[in-house]
């Protein structure tokens, strides 16, 4: 019984180690690398196209249009950083189906590693759009008061957002295996389905949390509503 | 301690490469797919929309020709009735005074054949009575019957008016040449006195009395001088008989064509 992958190690040289939450990783980096690459080596412009192109548009489309409706102007710029945040949180979600598999989102080291990465690419965006000046001013407004307490938000945000996520994982997987001794037959798969609806919502939460910040440093506005949606 | 370090940072370089590799192999062909397809959308789209507005000019291009056909065709087919409509007109009228010029001369022929015929048959007629009369009268004529006719000669000679008596004697006075008196039958020596001392006594003076056999009065007694006639003959009645009759006879063929041509025209 162990509460985070990065326990099951398999290979350790000093510092440098192999442990399931990499491996994992690396696994479903390959699955979601390959697949793409089987499905969009032929692509198909015309109006016939195969099931799986068309599964992999509606992904693409879905989180490109998710990113607009927050606001951002050009969501296609983002769609990389963020597509792969949702992608690979829900893709490490759904893999809890199989057996003996451990989602390297519930290690508290991979949910800090993405939180990191958001933390770094959210001035990173704002910098790019509104110059350096313009991002570090957003920390004065409204008063030099406020300035610590932008500073206090901005880390505690990325706390929260990689908390929540190994929490969430996490829990998922130790009330499995606690139900697993507990009643054996049945109930362990109802709760594996609600395991799988919990990690699809945490990777919605995870991504959109993280376009929202994205939008809040890069002063997006929302787009104006159209009338035929 | 729940976070390791060297994983955390391991992770971090997982997620990089994943952001590249789907980046990669996923975001950028799935895209360009998507907007080739929607441009190859786009321009059908616009190629339909092409063809549509080029189909629409055609269809009000043509339906410009047709009405325009259909005018003309209209205007040239009320023109030609109009034209038909003048020309059946005009033929009728043409046949109509055409018919009539026929029939009037038709009329006409009919008539003058009437004419002729009515004429031929009153002509053959009265030749026939006049002849019947005159052979009669000529075999009844006689020595006696021309004493009669002197005997009435002399009491008309008589009886006449002063006014034509006047006449007379101023004529007979004036002329120097004989009297002539003519019979159609040589009249016997006492006749010839009888009338000699009737005309002395009547027209008083002396003068010279010449008796002259005419077989053409038929019966009768004529006296004549220079332009002066007086005569009673049976044939001077029947040339006024015969005068009347033919003014009978002319008057009558005029009634009757008034009367032909009423009936035609309601045959008509």
């Amino acid at each position: 019984m162990h509460l985070s992958p990065d326990e099951i190690i398999y290979w350790q040289h000093g510092f440098f180690k192999l442990n399931a939450t990499i491996a994992y990783t690396w696994g479903l980096m390959v699955v979601l690398a390959l697949g793409s690459k089987l499905v969009t080596r032929k692509l198909s412009t015309g109006l016939q196209r195969s099931r799986w192109q068309n599964l992999l548009e509606i992904i693409v489309t879905g989180i490109n249009q998710q990113i607009a409706e927050v606001g951002l102007r050009r969501p296609q710029k983002y769609l990389g950083f963020l597509g792969s945040l949702f992608l690979f949180v829900a893709m490490a979600s759904l893999f809890t189906i199989v057996p003996g598999y451990e989602p390297p989102t519930g290690s508290l080291s991979t949910t800090a590693a993405l939180a990191i990465c958001v933390f770094v690419a959210v001035p990173l965006f704002g910098i790019e759009d509104q110059g350096l000046g313009g991002y570090l001013g957003d920390y004065l407004k409204p008063t030099v008061i406020m300035l610590p307490f932008n500073i206090i938000s901005e880390l505690s945000r990325t706390l929260a957002l990689a908390v929540r996520l190994f929490g969430n994982m996490m829990s998922g997987t130790m009330i499995l295996a606690i139900l697993l001794t507990i009643t054996p037959f049945i109930f362990p798969i109802a709760m594996s389905a609600l395991g799988l609806l919990t990690g699809m919502v945490q990777a919605y939460i995870f991504s959109i949390l993280a376009t929202v910040y994205i939008a809040a440093a890069t002063h997006a506005r929302k787009p104006e509503p159209r009338l035929d949606d | 301690m729940l976070i390791d370090w060297f994983t955390v940072i391991a992770q971090v370089i997982n997620f990089l490469i994943l952001v590249w590799l789907l980046k990669r192999f996923l975001y950028r062909p799935i895209l360009d797919a998507i907007d080739a397809r929607e441009k190859r959308i786009a321009l059908a789209l616009a190629d339909a929309d092409a063809k549509k507005t080029e189909a629409e000019q055609e269809r009000d291009a043509f339906q410009h020709k047709n009405e325009a056909f259909d005018q003309q065709r209209a205007a040239l087919l009320s023109q030609a009735t109009d034209e038909a409509k003048t020309e059946r007109l005009w033929l009728l009228d043409a046949a109509r005074q055409e018919s009539d010029s026929l029939r009037a001369k038709r009329q006409e022929a009919l008539i003058i054949e009437q004419q002729n015929l009515s004429e031929t048959l009153t002509r053959r007629a009265r030749e026939e009575v006049f002849a019947i009369a005159r052979k009669a009268l000529a075999d009844l004529a006689g020595a006696t019957l021309e004493e009669r006719m002197a005997d009435v000669f002399l009491r008309r000679l008589r009886e006449l008016d002063d006014a034509a008596m006047a006449g007379l004697k101023s004529a007979f006075a004036a002329s120097s040449s004989p009297l002539l008196v003519r019979t159609a039958f040589t009249l016997p020596p006492p006749q010839r006195a009888a009338i000699e001392t009737a005309l002395k006594e009547t027209l008083g003076g002396e003068m010279q009395v010449q008796f002259e056999t005419a077989p053409d009065l038929v019966s009768g007694i004529e006296i004549s001088t220079d332009g002066h006639k007086l005569a009673w003959s049976i044939a001077d009645y029947l040339a006024s008989l015969g005068n009347g009759v033919d003014a009978l006879l002319k008057a009558q063929p005029k009634a009757e064509t008034k009367t032909g041509q009423n009936a035609n025209e309601h045959g008509a």
